[in-house]
Protein backbone atom coordinates (compact mmCIF):
# COMPACT_ATOMS: atom_id res chain seq x y z
CA UNK A 1 0.00 0.00 0.00
CA UNK A 2 2.78 2.51 0.70
CA UNK A 3 4.79 1.69 -2.35
CA UNK A 4 1.66 2.33 -4.30
CA UNK A 5 1.52 5.89 -2.21
CA UNK A 6 4.60 6.57 -3.27
CA UNK A 7 4.16 5.67 -6.94
CA UNK A 8 1.78 7.67 -6.81
CA UNK A 9 3.70 10.53 -5.88
CA UNK A 10 6.01 10.34 -7.94
CA UNK A 11 4.51 9.78 -10.81
CA UNK A 12 2.27 12.60 -10.04
CA UNK A 13 5.57 14.88 -9.93
CA UNK A 14 7.38 13.27 -13.23
CA UNK A 15 4.13 14.28 -15.10
CA UNK A 16 4.07 17.75 -13.74
CA UNK A 17 7.33 18.47 -14.33
CA UNK A 18 6.92 17.29 -17.55
CA UNK A 19 3.87 19.76 -18.30
CA UNK A 20 5.92 22.63 -17.59
CA UNK A 21 9.06 21.39 -19.35
CA UNK A 22 6.05 21.42 -22.28
CA UNK A 23 4.19 24.58 -21.55
CA UNK A 24 6.46 26.92 -19.25
CA UNK A 25 6.71 30.27 -20.47
CA UNK A 26 10.49 30.51 -19.81
CA UNK A 27 13.13 28.22 -21.43
CA UNK A 28 15.16 28.28 -18.37
CA UNK A 29 12.60 26.71 -16.01
CA UNK A 30 11.72 24.09 -19.15
CA UNK A 31 15.20 22.95 -17.99
CA UNK A 32 15.23 22.88 -14.57
CA UNK A 33 11.75 20.89 -15.09
CA UNK A 34 13.20 18.51 -17.63
CA UNK A 35 15.73 18.21 -14.34
CA UNK A 36 13.57 17.13 -11.47
CA UNK A 37 11.48 14.84 -14.25
CA UNK A 38 14.43 13.26 -14.71
CA UNK A 39 15.14 13.02 -10.79
CA UNK A 40 11.70 11.19 -9.49
CA UNK A 41 11.88 9.27 -12.76
CA UNK A 42 14.93 7.88 -11.08
CA UNK A 43 12.69 7.93 -8.04
CA UNK A 44 10.64 5.24 -9.78
CA UNK A 45 13.68 3.55 -11.30
CA UNK A 46 14.83 3.01 -7.20
CA UNK A 47 10.96 1.72 -6.52
CA UNK A 48 11.31 -1.21 -8.84
CA UNK A 49 15.30 -2.01 -7.77
CA UNK A 50 16.84 -0.57 -11.09
CA UNK A 51 19.55 1.54 -8.97
CA UNK A 52 22.15 1.27 -11.28
CA UNK A 53 19.70 2.87 -14.00
CA UNK A 54 18.34 5.51 -11.44
CA UNK A 55 22.46 6.14 -10.50
CA UNK A 56 23.09 6.77 -14.62
CA UNK A 57 19.66 8.59 -14.78
CA UNK A 58 20.94 10.85 -12.55
CA UNK A 59 24.26 11.29 -14.05
CA UNK A 60 24.45 11.42 -17.28
CA UNK A 61 20.63 13.05 -17.66
CA UNK A 62 20.91 15.63 -14.83
CA UNK A 63 24.37 15.71 -14.88
CA UNK A 64 25.70 15.75 -18.61
CA UNK A 65 22.13 16.36 -20.82
CA UNK A 66 20.61 19.13 -18.89
CA UNK A 67 23.59 21.31 -18.05
CA UNK A 68 24.21 21.07 -21.46
CA UNK A 69 20.62 21.98 -22.53
CA UNK A 70 21.47 25.07 -19.67
CA UNK A 71 24.59 26.29 -21.18
CA UNK A 72 23.22 26.23 -24.79
CA UNK A 73 19.75 28.60 -23.44
CA UNK A 74 21.79 30.66 -21.72
CA UNK A 75 24.62 31.56 -24.50
CA UNK A 76 21.84 31.80 -27.21
CA UNK A 77 20.80 35.62 -26.49
CA UNK A 78 16.69 35.36 -27.68
CA UNK A 79 13.74 37.18 -27.72
CA UNK A 80 11.66 33.89 -26.91
CA UNK A 81 8.62 36.03 -25.81
CA UNK A 82 8.86 36.42 -29.78
CA UNK A 83 9.12 32.88 -30.11
CA UNK A 84 6.04 32.16 -28.21
CA UNK A 85 4.07 34.14 -29.88
CA UNK A 86 1.56 31.85 -31.93
CA UNK A 87 1.79 29.02 -29.48
CA UNK A 88 -1.35 27.85 -29.48
CA UNK A 89 -2.13 28.28 -33.57
CA UNK A 90 -0.84 24.82 -33.20
CA UNK A 91 -3.13 23.67 -30.09
CA UNK A 92 -5.52 21.42 -31.67
CA UNK A 93 -3.30 19.75 -33.69
CA UNK A 94 -1.28 18.99 -30.91
CA UNK A 95 -4.37 17.78 -28.43
CA UNK A 96 -5.50 16.01 -32.02
CA UNK A 97 -2.53 13.78 -32.04
CA UNK A 98 -0.98 13.27 -28.70
CA UNK A 99 -4.79 12.95 -27.65
CA UNK A 100 -5.20 9.83 -30.46
CA UNK A 101 -2.01 8.53 -29.41
CA UNK A 102 -2.93 8.05 -26.23
CA UNK A 103 -6.31 6.68 -26.95
CA UNK A 104 -4.57 3.89 -28.93
CA UNK A 105 -2.09 3.19 -26.44
CA UNK A 106 -5.29 2.45 -23.73
CA UNK A 107 -6.33 0.70 -26.12
CA UNK A 108 -3.94 -1.95 -26.89
CA UNK A 109 -2.85 -1.44 -23.04
CA UNK A 110 -6.15 -3.06 -22.03
CA UNK A 111 -6.97 -5.52 -24.70
CA UNK A 112 -3.20 -6.90 -25.12
CA UNK A 113 -2.66 -9.66 -23.23
CA UNK A 114 1.11 -11.58 -22.92
CA UNK A 115 1.54 -14.98 -23.38
CA UNK A 116 1.63 -16.95 -20.11
CA UNK A 117 5.12 -18.70 -20.42
CA UNK A 118 7.47 -15.62 -22.49
CA UNK A 119 10.84 -16.73 -23.06
CA UNK A 120 13.35 -15.14 -20.88
CA UNK A 121 16.24 -13.69 -22.78
CA UNK A 122 18.55 -12.90 -19.15
CA UNK A 123 17.33 -13.89 -15.85
CA UNK A 124 17.97 -11.90 -13.09
CA UNK A 125 20.03 -13.67 -11.09
CA UNK A 126 19.00 -14.18 -7.06
CA UNK A 127 20.21 -13.11 -4.56
CA UNK A 128 22.40 -10.73 -6.19
CA UNK A 129 22.43 -6.99 -6.38
CA UNK A 130 21.17 -4.79 -9.28
CA UNK A 131 24.12 -3.09 -10.44
CA UNK A 132 26.37 -6.55 -10.05
CA UNK A 133 23.88 -8.39 -11.93
CA UNK A 134 23.87 -5.86 -14.99
CA UNK A 135 27.63 -5.75 -14.75
CA UNK A 136 27.97 -9.03 -15.27
CA UNK A 137 25.92 -9.46 -18.44
CA UNK A 138 27.20 -6.48 -20.04
CA UNK A 139 30.87 -7.77 -20.36
CA UNK A 140 29.79 -11.10 -21.13
CA UNK A 141 26.49 -11.04 -23.20
CA UNK A 142 26.50 -7.71 -24.38
CA UNK A 143 29.79 -6.83 -24.78
CA UNK A 144 30.20 -5.92 -28.18
CA UNK A 145 26.98 -3.84 -28.05
CA UNK A 146 28.55 -1.89 -25.43
CA UNK A 147 31.25 -1.28 -27.36
CA UNK A 148 29.38 0.11 -30.25
CA UNK A 149 27.72 2.40 -28.07
CA UNK A 150 31.04 3.81 -26.53
CA UNK A 151 31.82 4.43 -30.66
CA UNK A 152 28.35 5.98 -30.87
CA UNK A 153 29.74 8.55 -28.63
CA UNK A 154 32.64 9.16 -29.88
CA UNK A 155 31.33 10.07 -32.80
CA UNK A 156 28.94 12.19 -31.29
CA UNK A 157 31.91 14.05 -29.22
CA UNK A 158 33.73 14.23 -32.86
CA UNK A 159 30.73 15.66 -34.44
CA UNK A 160 29.69 18.23 -31.77
CA UNK A 161 33.14 19.82 -32.18
CA UNK A 162 33.53 19.71 -35.39
CA UNK A 163 29.99 21.24 -36.04
CA UNK A 164 30.60 24.16 -33.46
CA UNK A 165 34.70 24.83 -34.38
CA UNK A 166 35.03 27.88 -36.46
CA UNK A 167 38.09 29.31 -37.65
CA UNK A 168 38.54 33.12 -37.57
CA UNK A 169 39.77 35.18 -39.93
CA UNK A 170 41.56 37.71 -37.75
CA UNK A 171 43.53 35.07 -35.38
CA UNK A 172 47.37 34.72 -35.51
CA UNK A 173 48.83 31.61 -35.49
CA UNK A 174 51.87 29.81 -36.11
CA UNK A 175 53.10 28.92 -39.53
CA UNK A 176 55.53 26.24 -39.82
CA UNK A 177 55.87 26.13 -43.48
CA UNK A 178 56.51 29.86 -43.44
CA UNK A 179 58.90 30.03 -40.61
CA UNK A 180 60.91 27.37 -42.31
CA UNK A 181 60.51 28.71 -45.99
CA UNK A 182 62.08 31.99 -44.96
CA UNK A 183 65.03 32.84 -46.13
CA UNK A 184 68.00 35.27 -44.39
CA UNK A 185 67.54 37.97 -47.60
CA UNK A 186 64.03 38.63 -46.83
CA UNK A 187 64.49 38.57 -42.70
CA UNK A 188 67.79 40.66 -41.84
CA UNK A 189 68.68 44.15 -43.45
CA UNK A 190 71.29 45.62 -42.86
CA UNK A 191 71.74 49.24 -42.16
CA UNK A 192 74.34 51.49 -42.37
CA UNK A 193 73.80 53.76 -39.38
CA UNK A 194 75.93 56.64 -38.90
CA UNK A 195 78.07 57.22 -35.70
CA UNK A 196 76.27 59.00 -32.99
CA UNK A 197 73.08 59.38 -34.90
CA UNK A 198 71.64 56.25 -34.15
CA UNK A 199 68.77 56.39 -31.84
CA UNK B 1 1.09 -3.74 -4.88
CA UNK B 2 2.85 -2.38 -8.13
CA UNK B 3 1.57 -3.40 -11.15
CA UNK B 4 3.19 -2.74 -15.14
CA UNK B 5 -0.17 -0.73 -15.52
CA UNK B 6 1.06 1.39 -13.14
CA UNK B 7 4.42 2.02 -15.07
CA UNK B 8 2.45 1.38 -18.50
CA UNK B 9 0.25 4.36 -18.08
CA UNK B 10 2.88 6.65 -16.80
CA UNK B 11 4.87 6.21 -19.50
CA UNK B 12 1.71 6.46 -21.79
CA UNK B 13 0.77 10.08 -20.42
CA UNK B 14 4.65 10.82 -20.56
CA UNK B 15 4.57 9.77 -24.03
CA UNK B 16 1.86 11.89 -25.03
CA UNK B 17 3.09 14.93 -23.32
CA UNK B 18 6.27 14.68 -25.31
CA UNK B 19 4.42 14.61 -28.73
CA UNK B 20 2.19 17.32 -27.48
CA UNK B 21 4.98 19.19 -26.75
CA UNK B 22 6.67 19.07 -30.05
CA UNK B 23 3.89 20.07 -31.48
CA UNK B 24 2.96 23.24 -29.04
CA UNK B 25 6.40 24.45 -29.06
CA UNK B 26 6.35 24.21 -33.31
CA UNK B 27 9.43 27.27 -33.46
CA UNK B 28 11.86 26.53 -30.82
CA UNK B 29 14.20 23.74 -31.24
CA UNK B 30 15.60 23.72 -27.65
CA UNK B 31 11.80 23.17 -26.53
CA UNK B 32 11.74 20.60 -29.44
CA UNK B 33 14.65 18.42 -28.68
CA UNK B 34 13.40 18.42 -24.39
CA UNK B 35 10.04 17.01 -25.57
CA UNK B 36 12.08 14.29 -27.33
CA UNK B 37 13.66 13.53 -24.64
CA UNK B 38 10.92 13.54 -22.81
CA UNK B 39 9.70 10.72 -25.42
CA UNK B 40 12.79 9.05 -24.83
CA UNK B 41 12.20 8.80 -21.46
CA UNK B 42 8.76 7.36 -21.20
CA UNK B 43 10.18 4.49 -23.83
CA UNK B 44 12.97 4.06 -20.74
CA UNK B 45 10.33 3.71 -18.61
CA UNK B 46 8.69 0.82 -20.14
CA UNK B 47 11.63 -0.85 -20.47
CA UNK B 48 12.07 -0.99 -16.78
CA UNK B 49 9.36 -1.68 -15.86
CA UNK B 50 8.83 -4.81 -18.55
CA UNK B 51 12.02 -6.17 -17.14
CA UNK B 52 11.33 -6.05 -13.82
CA UNK B 53 7.96 -7.51 -13.72
CA UNK B 54 9.65 -10.47 -16.09
CA UNK B 55 12.36 -10.84 -14.41
CA UNK B 56 14.59 -10.30 -17.42
CA UNK B 57 17.65 -7.62 -17.21
CA UNK B 58 17.45 -7.55 -21.26
CA UNK B 59 15.01 -4.43 -20.96
CA UNK B 60 17.42 -2.85 -18.48
CA UNK B 61 20.48 -3.15 -20.93
CA UNK B 62 18.02 -1.84 -23.59
CA UNK B 63 17.51 0.94 -21.74
CA UNK B 64 21.09 1.71 -20.91
CA UNK B 65 21.81 1.74 -25.10
CA UNK B 66 18.43 4.42 -25.06
CA UNK B 67 20.55 6.50 -22.68
CA UNK B 68 23.62 6.38 -24.40
CA UNK B 69 21.86 7.49 -27.79
CA UNK B 70 19.75 9.87 -26.28
CA UNK B 71 22.98 11.56 -24.79
CA UNK B 72 24.70 11.72 -28.37
CA UNK B 73 21.75 12.79 -29.97
CA UNK B 74 21.25 15.74 -28.02
CA UNK B 75 25.00 16.94 -27.57
CA UNK B 76 24.72 16.61 -31.93
CA UNK B 77 20.96 18.69 -32.05
CA UNK B 78 22.84 21.51 -29.48
CA UNK B 79 25.68 22.03 -31.40
CA UNK B 80 23.71 21.64 -35.06
CA UNK B 81 21.56 24.52 -33.13
CA UNK B 82 24.18 26.63 -31.97
CA UNK B 83 25.76 26.58 -35.45
CA UNK B 84 22.80 27.57 -36.95
CA UNK B 85 21.95 30.07 -34.58
CA UNK B 86 25.18 31.56 -35.06
CA UNK B 87 24.71 32.24 -39.03
CA UNK B 88 21.25 33.32 -38.54
CA UNK B 89 20.36 34.66 -35.31
CA UNK B 90 17.24 33.01 -34.72
CA UNK B 91 16.28 29.33 -33.78
CA UNK B 92 12.57 29.53 -35.25
CA UNK B 93 12.09 26.36 -36.84
CA UNK B 94 9.89 27.98 -39.27
CA UNK B 95 12.87 29.87 -40.51
CA UNK B 96 15.02 26.87 -41.20
CA UNK B 97 14.42 26.61 -44.91
CA UNK B 98 17.59 27.23 -46.61
CA UNK B 99 17.24 23.73 -48.28
CA UNK B 100 13.59 24.38 -49.84
CA UNK B 101 13.55 24.03 -53.84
Amino acid sequence: MLVELIFYLFAAITVGAASMVVISKNQVHSVLFLVLTFFSTACLFVLIQAEFLAAILVMVYMGAVAVLFLFVVMMIDLDFAELRKNTYEHLPLGIAVGGVMLVEMVAIGVTYHAPEHLAVATPTPEGVHNTLALGRVLYSKYLLPFEMASLILLVALIGAVVLTLRSRKDRKRQDIGKQLARTRDEAVEVKKVKSWEGA
Amino acid sequence: MLHVNHFLALSAILFTIGVFGVFLNRRNVIIILMSIELILLSVNINFVAFSHFLHDLTGQIFTFFVITVAAAEAAIGLAILVTFFRNRSTIDVEQIDELKG
